[in-house]
């Protein structure tokens, strides 16, 4: 990491923001009180790109966070970043049908480890005290419009827990200690209580179960994945959410979503154009299959548990690409 | 003011709806797990996801369940109702559930093996069902489990009956 560390490109402060600026290949980074620009070249001239700076640090958290997840991850309609694990693509209208067929959309590959080490500096320098990125607007500081004022590493370097097979069982992620992470303001009404456990001697670590709408009403972070349930390459990734996904994520393989509780609408489009698609209401038990060749962005009017689940199993964005697997997972 | 937290269940569950732009609702494969489970026979494996050979199911908890066993581990959230589990640790494992073979199986008979515990869950409780143990449900009342697997001999795929088509109510097209 220290290789890649020394590989960011930043200037000094702005000497009227405070805010350094950041390059990678030919893509230059900067913000100021409301907004982050990105511009880059194409058709021998620079372009630009704005967006709302709270919308954009929140986006790059996610993909800091999700180490840039499965495919693309679109801040909006123009900029984003695909997974190519191991190397990441920065682009900007490569996912826009006008950007692109006008000629005005660019593409740059870098290794992992440099754009991690450059998004990490710049959520390190762009992020004030008091913002966190995680949470929900109205949970956080609108501190993070104005001028430079300190800054807030606890928030943008939470560790990310490791589970093996599911939170609780002898040796593997602890549960939420219920001191450290008090029940969010929306989940009030969530029963704490815990399954009981009853193991005869000598089965004491093979008995395992936890209550996981407790372990959801607790989470402190929104649209942030985590392991509960580890079968082969399938991945349980409920997640707690609120407000916006400030992301559009674009699928390099299907996904699924399961509804625990409350709702929330999925502005779906296709992948490559940002053509609209469907918007899905998602209710309490609902479940529904995200296909491989669509974007999605959320809506949750009050904070909800939605059951994200992944297929895990490596070269899978091969063969969806080269048409061996359908986009959609099940014909009836 | 106090916030209400609307989790699903048999008796009281609404599924939601698709507005479609283009391409078909059935791209999604949408159903409600509560509306399934109402229609489904006891302990009945309705796979409502499925990604490749992974699958999840929701099955109707009620009354007690015949033994399974699986070679890997699973996993299951009580979505509604309350359940015990009862666990054995098979004498031999791969006789029942062998190691090549994926998704859960039935166990014949009575399961050969210690008692392991039990555990009792109410909803939004997860229980691990690890590799190499028998298990089976019980429920005083109907209730809804959602099982996260793969794909096996007792799994039932019904999607047409389950899904959102084009001509269901709900679906804006
Ligand atoms: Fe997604």
């Amino acid at each position: 990491m220290a290789l890649a560390m020394d590989l960011v490109r930043s200037s000094e402060p702005d000497p009227i923001n405070g805010y350094r600026s950041f390059e990678l290949g030919e893509f230059k980074l900067t913000r100021d009180a409301y907004f982050a620009t990105v511009d880059w070249p194409a058709k021998g001239q620079r372009h630009i790109h704005k967006l709302p700076i709270d919308y954009f640090l929140r986006a790059m958290m996610r993909d800091v966070a999700w180490g840039f997840f499965y495919g693309w991850v679109n801040f909006d309609h123009i900029f984003g970043t695909k997974n190519l694990y191991g190397t990441v693509e920065m682009y900007a209208g490569r996912y826009n049908e006008a950007y692109h067929l006008a000629g005005l959309s660019y593409v740059e590959t870098f290794d992992e480890p440099v754009i991690m080490a450059t998004f990490k500096a710049i959520l390190a320098d762009w992020v004030n005290a008091g913002f966190d990125p995680f949470a929900a607007p109205e949970e956080t500081s609108t501190s993070v419009f104005g001028p430079k004022n300190g800054n807030n590493f606890e928030a943008i370097e939470r560790t990310r827990l490791n589970t093996q097979r599911m939170p609780g069982v002898a040796g593997d992620s602890p549960l939420r200690d219920e001191a450290a992470y008090p029940i969010n303001r929306h989940f009030l009404d969530v029963p704490q209580d815990d399954p009981v456990v009853r193991a005869e001697p000598g089965f004491e670590d093979q008995l395992s179960a936890f209550n996981l709408f407790k372990y959801l009403s607790r989470s402190d972070v929104t649209w942030n994945p985590s392991v509960t349930g580890v079968c082969k390459a399938s991945l349980a990734c409920p997640t707690t959410e609120e407000f916006i996904l400030p992301v559009f994520h674009g699928n390099d393989r299907v996904e699924w979503f399961i509804q625990l509780s409350d709702h929330i609408v999925w502005d779906v489009q296709d992948k490559e154009t940002g053509r609209p698609r469907a918007m899905i209401t998602m209710r309490a038990g609902d479940v529904a299959a995200m296909p491989a060749d669509i974007r999605h962005q959320g809506y949750s009017p009050k904070r909800s548990m939605l059951y994200v689940w992944e297929n895990a199993t490596p070269g899978l964005p091969d063969r969806y690409e080269s048409g061996e697997l359908p986009v959609y997972p099940v014909e009836f | 003011m106090a916030m209400r937290t609307i989790f699903g269940s048999l008796e009281d569950h609404t599924q939601g709806d698709a507005e479609i732009i283009s391409g078909s609702v059935k791209h999604y494969v949408f159903s409600n797990m509560f509306a399934v489970a109402a229609k489904s026979a006891p302990y009945e494996k309705v796979v409502v996801a499925k990604n490749l050979e992974y699958v999840m199911e929701a099955i109707r908890a009620e009354g007690t369940s015949p033994w399974f066993a699986c070679s890997h581990d699973e996993f299951v959230i009580d979505m509604d109702g309350d359940v015990t589990i009862e666990f054995v640790k098979l004498n031999e494992p791969n006789a029942v559930a062998p190691r090549d073979r994926e998704g859960t199986v039935a166990v014949s008979g009575e399961p050969a093996g210690r008692r392991m515990g039990t555990i009792e869950l109410k909803r939004g409780h997860q229980a691990l069902l690890p590799a190499g143990a028998a298990y089976r449900f019980t429920a005083a009342r109907p209730g809804v489990l959602l099982m996260q697997t793969i794909l096996g001999p007792l799994s039932v795929q019904k999607w047409a009956d389950i899904c959102m088509h084009p001509q269901t109510e709900g679906v804006l097209a």
